[in-house]
């Protein structure tokens, strides 16, 4: 697999050997030198076509922290504004020998248009209301590492499921992982279909306390009001009072339930301050959390075919020496 | 499946060699004192570091605490590695600035894992020394890199493969003479 383009795409096995990467990249956070070789003389351009402050960054010190070179490209100062298409400004770069392209677009399918086009690996930061497949990832490791497993866990993601990049990677990369997934929000942002797509594995309730009762997991998505011209929601105050997490609702879910948020928090409107700032939130430690995924993810896509696995071989390789020399034996 | 394959070392000759070894260990090192310490190469290095360090303690010198080192970060060859290794644990629980190191491996081969390991260690700090410990060394050095404690010397064609198996990991105490041509694909990757 050259490209990380989204979680719909990757299988189980992919999955869990990115998170199980992510642990190791993670130790390395405690240690005095927080840097190792691993991508000593590779190049990651970052390429954001729409504004990111947490994930660029992200990005950008996981690559710095695997060793290779990172290459900004803001788009306001970029030729993209004197009318060069994506494709140009790609293939630009991969002429400047660049070894990772970090996309985000507001185009669902930027990446994938992208990605056949050039050798680079690309990497998908967010494309539209399509994938944010790191993103998928970071909440799967948070999970992972606070619960010990994904499978079988309640989880509930609630808000603006419609035009939820987080949503859609987060729904792919549960299920694959076993999880049982509740989607909630006002009927209007839920996307028609959902069940068409994910079956049994997703439920969909339009009432938040139902939802709640029982989870072990809530991600609460950020209300993109810079997507609400659609006449979405009769206003916010009634989302609020509807669909917004606060310390009474959270009471309904199992007492140990995790609080996931994607940042940037709309403080008071998706989530109470209470709920964000209190000891079930795990939103400071998804940041952290986000830089090891992203160094798991350019560390694993970096092999000379990119990310390589194939777990027929994989066990193939761990089972053939030792039993047939125990047979000898 | 038949393949070809050759025992060097049985379970009592593993035994008796790591104890061995641990004894030459204290006429090597001058004055072990508490400011040693033994790091283990993931993954065989690792078990056999505690065991060398459990000896060691047994000899009735302080017990010196072993740490474990992945070096698969550090590599010189992971743009020709298509299969990139699982990353295991790098646990150093102590500072290593001022101490003598112990660094022990299974297998001391092209020198090349012990180059990486040599650099990781810098980055967790300056060592007073580092003394290199191998189970078997086995030839073909491509780089300037000797062991000061080996257990035993094997001479072997460079297509071979010496494996060792420990209790720990592979369920036995051995080292197999692997020939070459016939054998299973298997840890090729893993030094």
């Amino acid at each position: 697999m050259k490209d990380l383009l989204g979680l719909e795409k990757m299988t189980r096995a992919q999955i869990e050997r990115i998170l199980e990467t992510t642990r190791p990249m993670k130790a390395l956070f405690t240690r005095s030198i927080k840097k190792v070789p691993v991508l000593r003389g590779k190049t990651v351009a970052l390429l954001f076509f729409e504004p990111s402050t947490r994930t660029r960054s992200s990005f950008e010190l996981a690559a710095k922290r695997l060793s290779a070179d990172t290459l900004n490209i803001a788009v306001a100062t970029s030729s993209v504004t004197k009318g060069e298409s994506l494709l140009d400004t790609a293939k630009t770069l991969e002429a400047m020998k660049v070894d990772f392209m970090v996309l985000r677009h507001s185009s669902s399918g930027a990446p994938d248009l992208v990605a056949p086009e050039v050798k680079a690996r690309v990497i998908n930061a967010g494309d539209g209301t399509h994938e944010h497949p790191t993103q998928g990832l970071l909440d799967m490791f948070t999970i992972l590492e606070k619960k010990d497993r994904v499978d079988g866990l309640r989880i509930v993601i609630v808000g603006d499921v419609l035009h939820s990049r987080v949503a859609r990677s987060n729904l792919w990369g549960l299920t694959k992982l076993g999880a049982q997934v509740t989607v909630c929000g006002p009927a209007t942002l839920i996307p028609p279909g959902i069940r068409e797509v994910f079956g049994k594995k997703v439920q969909v309730s339009f009432n938040l306390e139902e939802a709640l009762r029982g989870a072990d997991v809530i991600n609460v998505l950020r209300l993109q009001r810079e997507r609400q011209e659609g006449n979405y929601l009769p206003s916010l105050r009634e989302y609020t009072e509807l669909y917004g997490l606060n310390q009474n609702r959270l009471r309904l879910a199992k007492p140990d339930c995790l609080v996931l948020h994607p940042g940037p928090m709309n403080r008071g409107v998706e989530i109470s301050s209470e709920v964000a700032d209190g000891p079930r939130s795990m939103i400071l430690e998804q940041v952290t959390n986000g830089i090891a995924v992203r160094m798991a993810v350019l560390y694993m896509f970096s092999g000379p075919n990119g990310f390589t696995l194939d777990p027929s071989e994989i066990e193939k390789e761990n089972n053939a020496i030792e039993p047939a020399l125990r047979d000898i034996a | 499946m038949n393949l070809p394959r050759k025992n060097i070392l049985t379970k009592n000759q593993v035994r008796v060699l790591i104890e061995k070894m641990a004894k030459t260990i204290l006429k090597t090192v001058p004055e072990p004192t508490a400011e040693w310490v033994v790091v283990g190469i993931q993954r065989r290095g690792v078990p056999l570091a505690e065991r060398l360090g459990r000896h060691l303690a047994d000899a009735g010198v302080p017990r010196p605490p072993v740490g474990t080192l992945d070096i698969t970060f550090y590599r010189d060859d992971m743009d020709e590695v298509a299969l990139h290794p699982i990353v295991q644990d790098t646990d150093i629980p102590f500072d290593v600035t001022g101490k003598v190191v112990l660094l022990v491996d299974d297998v001391l081969y092209t020198g090349r894992t012990i180059r990486s390991a040599l650099d990781e260690l810098m980055d967790f700090g300056r060592p007073k020394k580092i003394y290199l410990v191998v189970l078997v060394d086995r030839g073909h050095r491509e780089l300037p890199i000797h062991a000061d404690v080996a257990g035993e010397t094997v001479s072997t064609a460079a297509d071979e493969m010496v494996e060792v198996h420990l209790e720990e990991i592979d369920g036995e105490d051995a080292v197999w003479l692997r020939s070459p041509g016939k054998e299973s694909p298997g840890r090729k990757g893993a030094r």
